[in-house]
């Protein structure tokens, strides 16, 4: 087995603090968070974290365990890359005398899908979203021309196997929930999503 | 802001009172059957105090001397009684002087709930006078906290926090309560208990399924081994331990924490697991062919190195923390779930058996461990006093009916090892953060917790040091504490460790003392102490029979060592019974 990308998804309760309780669950054992993204979910109420680490999947099966036994926790999901859709958005603070001057930069940002947020006399603000090595390689073709600021949030992420939390946490909801609430690891491990 | 807590508090309100946050906390804790309070009062959590005053004859609050005694009274509280222990601190250095006892009852599964002060909300983040920010330092070590700053939310967050400290596995909360919520009047219309929280799951479903597997595999086994933790004694399940391991005939061997499930005279008892437990749980962890682990964590300290941990067993785990299966042991068959609910289901399914074989071989162990260890330990041919020796003495005249609360070290693993316990919640010691300083103030805890029992208290002579002005919350609320100092001159088990693998080099751990006896008689606490066999006797009788608290020193040779003792780093099956074998 070797470390690789995972995309933890946490389904929480809306409460001050409980980054920090998820956090610390990683800093505590020297795990690096790549990138972490907090959210509103598809239901009214309930957040959503996207958290992308690089690890081995028995670590990141425990570390799902450790966050759902938070109290606040509804749920921890982990998925490898294959398993869900996923984009980060990123940002580029380019002069604007150099595109229009250089036809060629015009050309190489609608080649990477770069739309411009902002325009003015002094500066251009494009956007790009996509996986990180697209994201990468446009900071390199922009450097030469001048680039002035670069961002890129956190991974956003959508589980392509997953019917979403709504009838889940119709279950949570009940004081003694169905064995979807409580899924055991042992049976359910045919299931495409993974989940503990 | 609309918290989840507000939310609730909107629904259905019936000709409410008006009363102070401060009295809302207290209402809860009548609400909730507590009886005894541990705390100190301060600046920030005056107002609650000022509404105790009216409260005091329902409420008994015990004045401890340092909050980390608070804590860990109310720990020994929670460990006798089974009930959940509470502790008043207010905010800053008396917030951070539980930090110690948060994290040892997070660790060892104790329901406690804190309701610490907290400086007024318009104050919070301005470095305000005794402001801390408690709800971060002791994020890692709670089950759950949380920041009052309405009032309005106090009846619903207190009925949650007692609600999580004390179902599932156990654990701490705390509850920081702002100066104005304390102060701000509320509505009243009465307290509502909490049984549900939607991303809460104490319990996780018990799947038949898994129950059957791990029938099956016991059914199948020529060596099955049962081990045991404090999840038995949490989960009030020792009837139900006991019938399973009785029908199923199964050798069964305790942690520390497990310790006073079952008698420990029981004829399927086995002994002690871990670095000091016994020979033969330990060398037998390696032979036999179905580990069966109820309600433990497979801590370091009971594994030894895990790549040589019961290897040829197949491994059945039943546990209610469904993040403790497969943590550090992989299990064959993991049962998730109560074992309350488990056990049953899982006798229900088990052949009744017998195994005179592989018991036999328990039994050989401990004529072994006997001969090499025991004897001498009981029974000295030296002069010197050992530790085992008194504790032998204080068997014979408890009958094991004492509650037992042990500090850390050598008088910690010797008491365990050799005191007998015939019922349950009898040990109460600091075994997860191992913490010095625990079994004073723990022992004044368990005494309110369980009034009717004798609570010995066996502390070293390090130890007691570290929390010893809790003699003053004795002196004060007399509850009736027996004190054994096991004195060694040494910080005995680090002394032993130098002694065995740092070449004798004693660095800092010689240790001087006070003259115990006389710092008791300050605190107008009776005393003896003693250092030959002829009188330790009858000071152990004078000491029980004692109307009231008593303090006896028995003075015990400085350089023994515990023995048998599975090294750091090695395999359980390579625990040695002396200092030539290692
Ligand atoms: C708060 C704390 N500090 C340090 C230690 C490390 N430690 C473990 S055992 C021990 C020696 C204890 O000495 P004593 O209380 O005299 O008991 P003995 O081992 O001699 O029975 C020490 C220092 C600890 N467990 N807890």
């Amino acid at each position: 087995m070797q470390k690789q990308e995972f995309t933890i998804t946490v389904y929480t309760e809306n409460q001050v603090g409980l980054l920090n309780r998820i956090a610390i669950i990683f800093s505590r054992r020297k795990i690096n968070i790549e990138s972490l993204n907090t959210s509103p979910s598809e239901v009214d109420s309930v957040h959503r974290f996207t958290i992308v680490i690089n690890e081995y999947e028995e670590v990141v099966r425990k570390l799902c365990r450790q966050i759902e036994k938070q109290v606040d926790v509804l749920k921890a999901y982990y998925n490898t890359n294959d398993e869900i859709v996923w984009q980060e958005l990123a940002m580029y603070k380019v002069p604007t005398d150099v595109i229009a001057e250089e036809v060629k930069v015009e050309r190489l940002l609608s080649q990477h899908g770069a739309k411009a947020v902002v325009i003015r006399k002094d500066y251009t603000v494009f956007e790009v979203s996509g996986h990180r090595e697209e994201t990468d390689k446009l900071i390199e073709v922009l450097e030469p021309f001048g680039l002035i600021e670069f961002v890129r949030s956190a991974r956003v992420a959508i589980i392509k196997n997953s019917d979403g939390f709504h009838s889940k946490l119709k279950e949570f909801e009940y004081k003694e929930p169905g064995e979807h609430a409580v899924e055991n690891e042992f049976l359910d491990k045919n299931q495409e999503v993974f989940s503990m | 802001m609309e918290t989840l807590e507000l939310k609730k508090q909107k629904v259905e309100e019936v000709k409410p009172i008006t009363i102070s946050g401060s009295a809302a906390v207290l209402e809860a804790f009548l609400a909730e059957g507590v009886d005894t309070i541990f705390g100190y009062p301060g600046g920030a959590i005056m107002p609650i105090y000022d509404a105790l005053y009216d409260y005091n004859n329902r409420l008994k609050h015990i004045l401890v001397r340092h909050e980390q005694g608070a804590i860990h009274a109310a720990q020994g509280y929670a460990r006798a009684s089974g009930k959940t222990g509470v502790v008043f601190a207010t905010s800053g250095p008396a917030a951070t002087n539980l930090v110690t006892g948060l994290a040892d009852a997070m660790i060892d599964s104790t329901p406690v709930v804190c309701v610490t002060g907290q400086v007024f909300a318009h104050l919070l983040g301005t470095d305000a006078f005794q402001e801390t920010d408690v709800i971060n330092i002791t994020t890692p070590i709670t089950k759950w906290n949380y920041q009052v700053t309405d009032a309005k939310e106090i009846p619903s967050v207190l009925a949650k926090a007692f609600h999580i400290a004390g179902t599932g596995r156990p654990g701490p909360v705390l509850i920081d309560i702002t100066k104005n919520a304390q102060l701000q009047m509320i509505e009243y219309s009465g307290y509502e208990k909490c049984t549900h929280i939607r991303s809460y799951r104490p319990k996780p479903i018990v799947r038949k399924e898994y129950i059957e597997e791990a029938a099956k595999l016991i059914n199948e086994a020529k060596k099955p081994f049962v081990i045991f933790g404090q999840g038995v004694i949490l989960g009030k399940a020792e009837k139900e331990f006991t019938k399973f391991i009785e029908k199923g005939g199964l050798p069964a061997a305790w942690t520390i924490m497990g310790m006073s499930a079952i008698p420990t005279n029981h004829p399927l008892a086995v002994g002690m697991l871990g670095m000091h437990g016994n020979y033969g749980p330990n060398l037998l962890t390696n032979e036999c062919d179905v580990l069966i682990a109820v309600g433990m964590r497979f801590d370091d300290r009971v594994t030894g190195r895990l790549d040589k941990y019961a290897k040829q067993a197949k491994v059945i785990h039943l546990d209610i923390d469904p993040a403790e299966i497969d943590k550090n042991v992989k299990a064959t068959v993991g049962v998730w779930g109560d074992c309350k609910e488990t056990l049953p289901l899982l006798t229900e399914l088990i052949q009744q058996k017998v195994y005179p074989q592989w018991l036999k071989q328990f039994k050989d162990c401990t004529t072994k461990e006997e001969d090499k260890v025991i004897k001498e330990e009981l029974n000295p041919s030296k002069d010197e006093l050992t530790m085992g020796e008194v504790i032998k003495l204080l068997n014979d005249l408890t009958k094991g009916e004492a509650i037992i609360v042990t500090d850390v070290g050598q008088h910690q693993m010797v008491a365990c090892r050799y005191a007998q316990m015939n019922q349950s919640k009898s040990n109460i010691t600091s075994g997860g953060l191992g913490t010095m300083g625990f079994a004073l103030p723990a022992a004044i805890g368990a005494k309110y917790g369980a009034p009717d029992r004798t609570v010995v208290a066996i502390i070293g002579d390090g130890g007691v040091q570290m929390t010893i002005q809790e003699l003053g919350t004795i002196m004060q609320f007399k509850p009736d504490v027996k004190i054994l100092i096991l004195n060694n001159s040494f910080l005995g088990m680090v002394r032993q460790w130098q002694e065995l693998f740092h070449q004798n080099r004693y660095s800092f751990v010689d240790i001087t003392s006070p003259d115990f006896v006389q710092v008791a008689k300050g605190y107008y606490i009776d005393g003896q102490s003693v250092n030959e066999r002829s009188k330790l006797k009858g000071a152990l009788e004078t000491m029980l029979n004692h109307k009231g608290s008593y303090l006896l020193e028995v003075k015990v040779g400085k350089e023994n060592n515990v023995f048998p003792m599975v090294p750091q780093g090695r395999g359980v099956a390579e625990i040695v019974l002396c200092k030539e074998e290692l």
